[in-house]
């Protein structure tokens, strides 16, 4: 393994040329990748922080009695993806309005009766996709006592249309740059490959499997792939630490939610997919090739 | 008799056909190798010598007919052992093949490496090849930067270095002057000497029959005109 790793390394620096043009296009990729990911991250947390997790609200009917609870819970708990359920009295609703308001509550004493309904709050388990939480609430919002549902359904829907939008754009974009890497990768194998061509044949000549003849221009895939996506990461860290001390501070202000860095899973995950690419490029070359 | 002389075939082939294109290099070559034989395989320039000693060094597959190697169908053979029986050739081609970006040591040593022999075997044996082929001395100069003599001698040791049964040596003194031709005569006879087959493919007749026992099998226009042994 060793030996392979040094021939690898060692044809890597002899063509430095062209391994430093595929490490830089897989560190593009990456970083195209990474951005998106970024940001998808991000968004999801924003939804998460504005949707506080999924939240709706089931507001009842005047003719609502607390004895209907384990009835209702039950029947909102048949219809599946919901993860909690909590009841809120309407006097206990209007205790909250007070202390939120804390000032100027003078006015709900000169209210005759309590105005605001019963209600449960309930939290949704997957709740990224409209179409899943429309559906639900349309589920519940079919129940007899069942006066409103409120899910955020105006901002939310506007909202994850232009998230899709991206996302459709991301993958899109992904898939390209994906595309352009392993095109490279696979190309510089076949040169690296028939530059070495006497090297191959005297090899096989003297008795040398194919693994062994294999071997170090797959592990020059994985070193490519590896370096392109380190690159492409530290390319990306470099760009956040720049606009994270100043923009990102206003931004957190104005979505509430701070912007944060790729999360380790996500950063060893990047990793792991370059060096796949870099091994893959050089399989599907090897492959054409040596066939 | 009969009996014995089959015990001791290594190689037989049988009716094998070589073609390139529509060209037939090879034709009916019907022609059976005894362990520890010396056969000159003698022609005049695109007789087929070169491509017979392809096929017997496993390097090319034949068109047509079979090859027995030890008594196994090659064409039986899966293409994953042929790597192992490629070992037990050591080839000395006629343009030496030799890395020119890797020196002297590493072009010898890639047979070992090749064999998944370990560091110190290989560098104890490269060492020992190299001194016996007076190349010790040259063990970090590239192919390039050597006269074809020292080319044509880091070619052989490339080729005996991994102990093989049989040498396969494609005009191993073609392009070399007397002295250098001599010695690599005299180093292939030594090695013949302990035991191994050697094949000569050479149309340098006058040279080889000086130093040669044994067979001379003359080919031409791709087929075997004549079988001699020389005394």
């Amino acid at each position: 393994m060793n030996h392979f790793l040094k021939k690898a390394l060692a044809d890597i620096c002899s063509n430095r040329v062209l391994n430093l043009i595929t490490i830089i296009t897989i560190s593009l990729s990456i970083l195209v990748v990474s951005v998106f990911l970024l940001f998808f991250e991000n968004a999801s947390r924003v939804i998460e922080s504005w949707n506080q997790g999924g939240r709706a609200m089931i507001y009842f009917k005047k003719e609502f009695h607390p004895e209907m609870l384990p009835e209702l819970k039950t029947k909102i708990n048949a219809l599946g993806g919901i993860d909690r359920i909590t009841y809120i009295s309407k006097t206990q609703a209007l205790e909250d309005l007070k202390k939120k308001l804390s000032t100027g509550t003078a006015f709900l004493k000169t209210l005759k009766e309590n105005p605001l309904p019963d209600a449960l709050e309930i939290r949704m388990t997957s709740y990224h996709n409209f179409e899943d939480v429309k559906g639900l609430a349309q589920a519940i919002q079919a129940i007899d006592i069942v006066e409103a549902v409120e899910y955020g359904q105006g901002w939310l829907e506007q909202f994850l249309k232009i998230f899709n939008l991206f996302k459709m754009a991301g993958y899109s974009l992904c898939s390209l740059f994906f595309l352009i890497a392993l095109f490279i990768t696979a190309n510089t194998v076949r040169m690296a490959f028939y530059s070495r061509k006497l090297e191959v044949e005297i090899m096989r000549l003297v008795g040398a499997t194919e693994t062994f003849i294999k071997a170090p221009f797959y592990l020059e895939g994985l070193v490519q792939g590896f370096l392109g996506g380190i690159l492409g990461l530290t390319a990306l860290s470099i760009s956040y630490l720049t606009f994270s001390s100043g923009m990102t501070q206003h931004l957190a202000a104005d979505v509430f939610v701070d912007i944060r860095f790729l999360s380790v899973k996500i950063i060893v995950l990047i990793v792991f997919g370059s060096t796949f690419l870099g091994w893959f490029g050089c399989y599907l070359s090897l492959k054409q090739i040596l066939k | 008799m009969d009996d014995k002389k089959t015990k001791n075939l290594i190689m037989r082939l049988f009716n094998v056909r070589k073609r390139y294109g529509g060209i037939l290099a090879l034709n009916d070559i019907t022609l059976d190798i005894e362990q520890g034989e010396f056969i000159l395989i003698s022609g005049p320039s695109g007789a087929g010598k070169s491509t017979l000693l392809k096929i017997l060094g496993l390097a090319e597959k034949a068109s047509e007919g079979q090859i027995l190697i030890d008594g196994m169908n090659l064409a039986r053979i899966s293409s994953s052992r042929l790597p192992f029986l490629r070992r037990r050739f050591g080839m000395v081609f006629q343009d030496f093949k030799l890395i020119p970006n890797r020196t002297v040591y590493e072009n010898v040593a890639l047979v070992l490496e090749a064999a998944g022999e370990n560091r110190s075997y290989i560098r104890k044996k490269v060492m020992q090849v190299l001194r016996t082929t007076g190349m010790e001395k040259k063990q970090k100069a590239l192919p390039p930067t050597l006269s074809g003599g020292e080319q044509q001698r880091v070619a052989v040791a490339r080729a005996v270095v991994g102990n093989p049964s049989v040498i396969l040596a494609d005009e191993p003194t073609g392009s070399l002057d007397a002295t250098s031709a001599q010695a690599i005569l005299d180093f292939l006879m030594d090695y013949h000497k302990k035991g191994a087959t050697v094949l000569i493919a050479s149309h340098n007749l006058h040279l080889l029959e000086t130093h040669v026992r044994g067979r001379n099998v003359e080919i031409c226009d791709g087929t075997i005109k004549r079988t001699a042994t020389m005394l």
